[in-house]
């Protein structure tokens, strides 16, 4: 008796704010989707419609705005994956213990700078007549291109850490292993690192596809007028808040789906 | 490993180029505010210290980092209690739905964070102002923030209080101590470097956040966050800005540093 209530007592504060203050707020957005506005007040109108979603899956303007913000999470995580295994694989294999140590350090100081200022300094250098110009000869503007970039640059930690601790639990017996039995350096990596590798990659895409899939800021920062899910979502907020709710249950639905898809890796035990 | 020479040779390369990319930028901004170019071209025609000193008077962002401190500060307040809380009764007790409320927790940082700043506002909009007249402020961004930082806390010490198992909590009880002097002689002080390096997190993530805030913040209480972004696209005043990032980004070597003080390199990388 006495240590139910000490469990109540413990557990009552924290989850009357989580359940209040959180999915209450949740709730009565995923609920709003399925709501509608009135069009001469910009009223929310409490009848059920599906409208929304509708709309959402056959308007070719939502549906391209939908693929676009796919791709981007698709390509800055290929880019990620593809900038961070040779890294992490220098810092767990390769370099000498006091540079290993450097490393990981300067791989941490830029998870704690400010997201805006990384965001900031891509601005100014891909502006025109900024440093890319300036120094390269051109730069690709602000758009898709820019975004791309600016996104890798902010994710690119949160790939580097997943896959440099899953390259430390790595034996280093395993790749000698592999070379006594004959296989050279690019069949070791292609036949004993990727496997063993593949649920930290997997872990590491899920920062990086969800982070992308949700941003807005940076896009507005370094994407010109590029629309993507969470710009769409903003637009929509003050005119139409079911449609924007529809908007937003749609990235929650793909990154769900994400998450199912990469959790048989194993990748949500090494997150 | 034993690699070939070009491909020991290629892993060095790639990993200067790496650290060369991830730096780059921030030493362009730190150039860029001594740049007496007021848009920045490259290279800086002449170097000024006109805009530190710009922004050393300026009022905005003055105003604007008080606010971000006394949010950071509430909400890492909040999420400190709340988070331990939960970490004690889920890591102590079974119970019914002890699954389903650790999944809970991790929500508000695992959703895109629009999704959460636009169902706050609708709360504040709809209940919190008329109902108990409450409008967007710094009590909401606190409300806001603490509803994510509850996470790390609740990871840091959930963590400590596995590691530790309950034999020492029981051994005190044994002794004939009652339980809230076993948590303030016993509990508490295994807990207290855990707490330390999850306050630093919350009020880290707290400090940093701007999409969550975009919708809770009201129009006279802007964060650093909110003031950096509001200031951007306007031209006259990125000079400051860019006084302002450079500011940050030597302040954000302070919290790896702590947390390497700690002896706990996980407080830094569980910043994921």
């Amino acid at each position: 008796m006495r240590k139910r209530l000490t469990l109540a007592g413990l557990l009552a504060p924290p989850l009357l704010w989580l359940v209040v203050a959180y999915l209450g707020a949740l709730g009565a957005i995923f609920a709003t989707a399925v709501w509608s506005t009135d069009p001469f007040t910009n009223q929310v109108v409490r009848t059920f419609t599906t409208d929304n979603l509708r709309t959402l899956v056959s308007d070719p303007t939502y549906l391209r705005i939908i693929g676009r913000t796919l791709m981007i999470a698709t390509s800055v995580t290929a880019l990620c994956a593809l900038i961070a295994i040779p890294f992490a694989f220098f810092m767990a294999k390769v370099a000498p213990p006091r540079v290993r140590g450097l490393l990981v350090a300067l791989v941490l100081v830029p998870l704690w700078a400010s997201y805006l200022v990384k965001a900031y300094a891509w601005r100014t250098m891909l502006g025109p007549g900024g440093v890319l110009d300036s120094v390269l000869g051109g730069t690709p503007g602000y758009g898709f291109t820019a975004v791309v970039i600016t996104l890798t640059y902010l994710w690119l930690p949160y790939m580097i850490l997943p896959v440099y601790a899953g390259l430390e639990k790595l034996p280093d017996s395993h790749l000698e292993a592999s070379a006594d039995l004959g296989a050279g350096n690019w069949t070791t990596f292609r036949r004993v690192v990727m496997p063993a590798l593949l649920p930290s990659i997997a872990a590491g895409t899920i920062f990086t596809f969800s982070l992308s899939l949700g941003d807005y800021i940076a896009v507005q920062i370094v994407g010109g007028t590029l629309q993507v899910l969470g710009t769409a979502v903003l637009q929509n907020i003050t005119l139409d808040l079911p449609f924007a709710a529809a908007l937003g249950t749609a990235s929650v639905v793909i990154m769900v789906v994400y998450l199912l898809a990469v959790r048989r890796t194993g990748a949500l035990e090494n997150l | 490993m034993r690699l070939t020479r070009r491909a020991r040779a290629g892993l060095w390369a790639v990993s200067a180029v790496v650290v060369l990319f991830v730096y780059l930028p921030l030493l362009v901004i730190a150039l860029n505010s001594f740049n007496s170019d007021r848009t920045f071209g490259w290279p800086p025609p002449t170097l000024t210290v006109k805009w530190w000193q710009l922004a050393a008077q300026a009022d905005g962002p003055r105003n604007a980092l008080r606010t971000s401190v006394e949010a950071g500060l509430g909400a890492t307040a909040l999420a400190l209690v709340l988070g331990s809380l939960l970490a004690l009764a889920l890591t102590r007790y079974r119970f019914f739905g002890r699954q389903a409320i650790s999944l809970l927790v991790v929500l508000p940082i695992a959703l895109p964070g629009i999704v959460t700043g636009v169902a706050l506002q609708s709360v504040i909009q709809n209940v919190l102002s008329p109902v108990f007249g409450i409008s967007a402020g710094l009590f909401t961004i606190i409300v806001g923030h603490a509803t994510f930082c509850i996470v790390v806390v609740f990871n840091n010490v959930t963590a400590r209080l596995r590691r530790f198992g309950s034999s020492l909590e029981a051994a005190s009880a044994d002794l004939g101590a009652r339980p809230l002097t076993t948590f303030r002689l016993v509990t508490f002080p295994l807990l207290r470097s855990a707490l330390l390096a999850g306050a630093i997190l919350a009020f880290g993530l707290s400090f940093d956040e701007i999409v969550v805030t975009t919708f809770t913040a009201g129009p006279g209480s802007p964060t650093l966050p909110i003031w950096i972004f509001n200031n951007l696209f306007r031209p006259n005043q990125a000079p400051v800005v860019n006084v302002v990032a450079v500011v940050l980004v030597l302040v954000s070597i302070l919290p790896v540093w702590a947390a390497q003080r700690l002896g706990d390199n996980a407080a830094a990388e569980s910043r994921l």
